[in-house]
């Protein structure tokens, strides 16, 4: 057993067991620090992937500004745990089936289809050097220029949509 | 050496449980936060691929991603913090009509 491996393996125990616990935590501050801990496993599978830049925009962007986002507006609004509702009683059970059966068609269906031989190597030490990272950015911004400038305008769309939200209210008082 | 099939077996479980989050869970919330799970399962399965193929394209894929969910999170929440200024509550089960 490569130490790759024990890495992967102890890692994926704690991905698992994080998304778990965020599913079933009752109060919504605890569900988004599970989360961000999910977020950092993640990142370090990223790392394990050879793929250092993806990790640190994870950690930035997801761990960092949108869960702080989250953890604001849970704050903001109160809302860490709300009062159970029971409008439909056999919801959850049909939900805990529906969901095994997607995750065991969508297990089965990947390993048949998508599956391969391939391995993932252990990433060398030339994907931590510039040279790597200047070779990714050539080819956003060479192949993918159109949607990188799509991207530029939707968080601009988006940014715009969260001042225009907001600002109804002031001025309805 | 590890078999890229762990990480897709791995992705989909993930992807599941926030699947399960989202039809389970009744806090508007836990359920954005279980999309940002989903989401994230596929990024690890574009990555994990992306490193065995050895090309770039995945990661920048996953990079674009990210950028749409930044971007889906900031309407989203300032959506709920609306909803809860006009309801004075974010029960899922009390969101069943358009005006508010």
């Amino acid at each position: 057993m490569s130490s790759d491996l024990i890495v992967f393996l102890v890692l994926s125990l704690v991905a698992i067991a994080t998304a778990l616990g965020m599913l079933f935590s009752q109060n919504a501050v605890y569900s988004a620090l599970f989360l961000v801990l999910n977020f950092v496993t993640v990142a370090i599978f990223y790392l394990l992937l050879g793929a250092p830049f993806i990790a640190m925009a994870q950690i930035t962007v997801y761990a960092g500004a949108i869960m702080v986002l989250f953890l604001f507006v849970i704050m903001l609004l109160g809302a860490e745990s709300l009062a159970p509702t029971n409008s439909l009683p056999w919801q959850k059970p049909m939900a805990i089936l529906l969901s095994v059966i997607l995750g065991v068609e969508a297990v089965y269906l990947l390993l048949n289809r998508a599956g391969s031989n391939l391995a993932v190597a252990a990433p060398d030490a030339s994907l931590n050097s510039m040279d790597s990272l200047r070779e990714m950015a050539m080819s956003l911004f060479n192949n993918f220029l159109l949607p990188f400038e799509v991207t530029s305008i939707l968080l601009l769309v988006a940014m715009m949509g969260a001042i225009v939200l907001t600002r109804q209210e002031k001025e309805a008082k | 050496m590890v078999p890229v099939d762990y990480y897709v077996v791995l992705s989909a479980i993930l992807f599941t449980i926030g699947a399960l989050g989202v039809l389970s869970r009744r806090n508007p919330l836990i359920i954005f936060m279980s999309i940002e799970l989903m989401l994230n399962a596929a990024n690890l399965a574009f990555v994990a691929f992306a490193s065995v193929y050895e090309t770039f394209s995945g990661q920048i894929f996953v990079f674009f991603v990210i950028a749409v969910a930044a971007a889906e999170v900031a309407v989203g929440l300032a959506l709920i913090v609306e909803i809860f200024k006009t309801k004075k509550n974010i029960n899922i089960d009390e969101m069943n009509s358009l005006k508010g």
